[in-house]
């Protein structure tokens, strides 16, 4: 058909307009900015303000920070150094503190030498996160997401490795024996694997790791706990507090819908009570008040006490806005799981939680957000916060007395910097998990 | 009616004297109200039963309390031998010997159609997954549409999707089927393509119990048509009987509504 057409229609143009632009004014950036920015008096009027309002935070800004000194011993010699090169009346951002102080930021008093076991501990992390956050990962690399926990521990703490050994094998005999029972009776093999694990832990494990200690030590230095401090601190608590809230949270939310009266009262009752209170009272009870309740002479490290506190509010929160997910899947989900004969742990595994964690994840990840910055708070139980705890030290040697926004702006930008990757991360999940095609 | 076009094959459909559900003096409240009043029913294997009746009248909540997705208050249930009690282990074996087609597919948006239909022999019969989707596959075929497998239920439409939750229940190789109003929430050119499948698994020789508005369906495959009316089982009869010589001033009313226009 189209060879005829060539030949007979010999009208047919063959060379071609060169194109032309559109008018100048209907495109690129003249267009955008009469449309976003001066499309009436009143929006022009509001751009001119932006813009006044701009140059006086620049005006003040930008000198302070292309003044900043990065070399100086004190904050005297900054000054003294921003004075001789800008001039007596200039501003500028005494950096200097960061580059000399910064370890201590990240680290707070854990032995110098010692750094490379935090260091490893935070690589490790990222390994041990990789195969739950990216499907691409190996599967077999979850063992060692398994492991982490107790190699982190010893690696950050010291010690003996038989500690850290010990607690795993409470968790290993309870899934043994959950493995066993799950079959005929999963409820009670539940209940049967944490009397397990929680009998091991609290009368059998001490002897039995005392035994293994006193046949091989397998010890490394190890750190006290009022050694941690900066990052180290704020990064310990939040991610062992993000890895065992989130399990706790489900349980939670699962229980609050639970037609068992004592496990549904049970949730709400705790859930109620863990949001009415602030997350400083919790953390006083951990540092005080668990004292007296515990047996006298056991020595209960604050650092594991705060993170259970912190995991417990955070778990009432999560709990809440799962709950929020559950809802809003419809009815005909569990009537169709039901009318398949899946049994109830099977329909909330496989059909009910995939469907409301996904809703949930928006909230869930601000939760785990909003924690990891109120790890801050443990400064109100004496432990060494990177915000206000290190900054306070740091500032209580007289080089430093009278510093105030750069560590602050340091410290900022490392939380920002974690924060907003794990807003990026949830972000990816939400559009990797979107299968309704609408 | 014009919605079955073909005459279905009945050389399978025999009635065996085997009883598959018995229910006996069944009552049922929803709070005060009572919605189930004295149900009697019997319905032997391979029996194809249509329940017809006005809205409200409990005719989804009598097939929804037959796999104990309602609670029933008083009389008996029992399926294929086993009275559904609160036991558990009961209601479970009933649940996979009973399949059931929602009005609304409620299939699981976030498995492909595939895993939407292996996931309860995986879990509950625990068979292999090879097997599964080997079967999932042929009954896939079987309500034509092997090449839609891999797609979520979001890409399907109303049609494809209730085709895909019956072959989801057929793939547990259920002796029962329960629909629960198949083909009221699809746009009338996919009522036939539900319906067809439907009959095929007629003349296979299922024992099916249809809630549904399609009085042609009951006409072409029903062998009892059951009428409720306000909670209770008004007449019961053969389509035949039925549609032609409705025995109780209600039915002929309802017949009247439904095919008068």
């Amino acid at each position: 058909m189209s060879d005829t057409d060539a030949q007979s229609v010999f009208f047919m143009r063959d060379t071609m307009l060169p194109q032309v632009p559109p008018p100048a004014g209907q495109s690129g950036p003249v267009r955008w900015l009469r449309e976003n920015l001066f499309s009436g008096w009143f929006n022009t009027i509001l751009t001119i303000c932006g813009l006044i309002a701009l140059y006086f935070l620049l005006r003040g800004l930008l000198p302070w920070f292309a003044h900043s000194v990065w070399t100086a011993d004190t904050l005297s010699e900054c000054r003294q150094i921003i004075a001789a090169k800008w001039g007596p009346d200039a501003t500028g951002a005494c950096f200097a503190v960061v580059r000399e102080r910064w370890t201590q930021w990240l680290f707070g008093f854990y032995p110098r030498h010692l750094y490379w076991r935090p260091v490893l501990t935070l690589v490790l992390m990222f390994v041990a996160m990789a195969p739950v956050l990216f499907p691409g990962v190996p599967r077999k690399l979850m063992i060692f997401s398994a492991i982490y926990p107790f190699l982190g521990f010893w690696l950050l703490w010291g010690g003996s490795a038989w500690v850290p050994l010990g607690g795993m094998a409470g968790f290993v005999l309870g899934y043994i024996a959950w493995r066993v029972l799950r079959e005929n009776r999963p409820l009670v093999g539940i209940l049967v694997a944490v009397v397990i694990a929680l009998l091991w832990w609290l009368l059998l494990a001490g002897p039995v790791i005392d035994l293994f200690r006193s046949i091989a030590p397998l010890a490394i230095e190890s750190v006290r706990s009022d050694r941690f401090g900066g990052f180290v601190l704020s990064l310990t608590i939040g991610v062992a507090a993000i890895a065992i809230s989130l399990p706790l949270g489900i349980a939670l939310a699962l229980g609050r819908q639970s037609d068992m009266f004592l496990i549904k009262t049970l949730s709400v009752g705790f859930i109620e009570f863990i949001r009415g209170v602030p997350l400083i009272t919790l953390l006083f009870t951990a540092s005080l008040l668990l004292n007296y309740f515990l047996p006298p002479g056991t020595n209960f490290d604050i650092i594991l006490r705060v993170i259970i506190m912190v995991s417990l509010f955070a778990a009432a929160y999560i709990a809440e806005v799962i709950r929020g997910g559950l809802a809003a899947l419809p009815r005909g989900q569990y009537e169709a799981a039901d009318s398949l004969g899946l049994d109830y742990f099977q329909a909330q595994r496989l059909i009910v939680l995939p469907q409301a964690l996904k809703i949930s994840i928006p909230g869930i990840v601000s939760v785990f957000i909003g924690l990891f910055k109120d790890t801050t708070l443990v400064i109100f139980v004496g432990l060494l916060d990177p915000l206000k705890g290190i900054t306070d030290a740091v500032r209580a040697s007289i080089d430093w007395k009278g510093i105030y926004w750069e560590p602050y702006i340091f410290v900022g930008s490392i939380f920002f910097l974690f924060c907003f990757g794990m807003s990026r991360y949830s972000m990816y999940l939400e559009r990797r998990l979107k299968r309704d095609h609408r | 009616m014009e919605t079955i076009e073909r005459a279905p094959d009945m050389s399978h459909m025999q009635v065996s004297d085997e009883i598959a559900i018995q229910i006996r003096d069944m009552n049922k409240w929803y709070g005060t109200f009572h919605v189930l009043r004295d149900i009697n029913m019997t319905v032997n294997r391979g029996e194809r039963i249509v329940v017809c009746g006005p809205s409200g009248s409990g005719k989804s909540t009598l097939i929804r309390c037959i796999n104990r997705l309602e609670e029933h208050q008083a009389g008996q249930i029992i399926v294929d031998g086993t009275e559904l009690t609160s036991d558990l282990k009961n209601i479970d074996k009933v649940r996979s010997e009973v399949g059931m087609v929602f009005q609304h597919f409620n299939l699981f948006p976030h498995l492909t159609i595939l895993e939407n239909c292996t996931l309860a022999p995986i879990w509950v019969r625990k068979v292999p997954k090879a097997e599964a989707d080997a079967t999932a596959m042929h009954f896939l075929e079987k309500v034509k549409i092997p090449d839609q497998a891999h797609k979520y239920p979001g890409q399907l439409s109303g049609g494809q999707q209730q085709r895909v939750a019956i072959a989801r229940s057929l793939c547990m190789k259920p002796r029962i089927m329960l629909f629960d109003e198949p083909t009221s929430a699809l746009d009338p050119e996919m009522i036939k393509e539900v319906l067809d499948t439907m009959i095929s698994l007629a003349e296979e020789g299922m024992t099916m119990i249809c809630v549904t508005h399609e009085m042609g369906f009951a006409q072409a495959v029903a062998n009892r048509v059951v009428f409720m009316d306000q909670g209770q089982i008004v007449e019961q009869n053969t389509p035949r009987e039925f549609f032609n010589n409705p025995q109780s001033e209600r039915s002929r009313t309802f017949l009247s509504q439904i095919l008068g226009h």
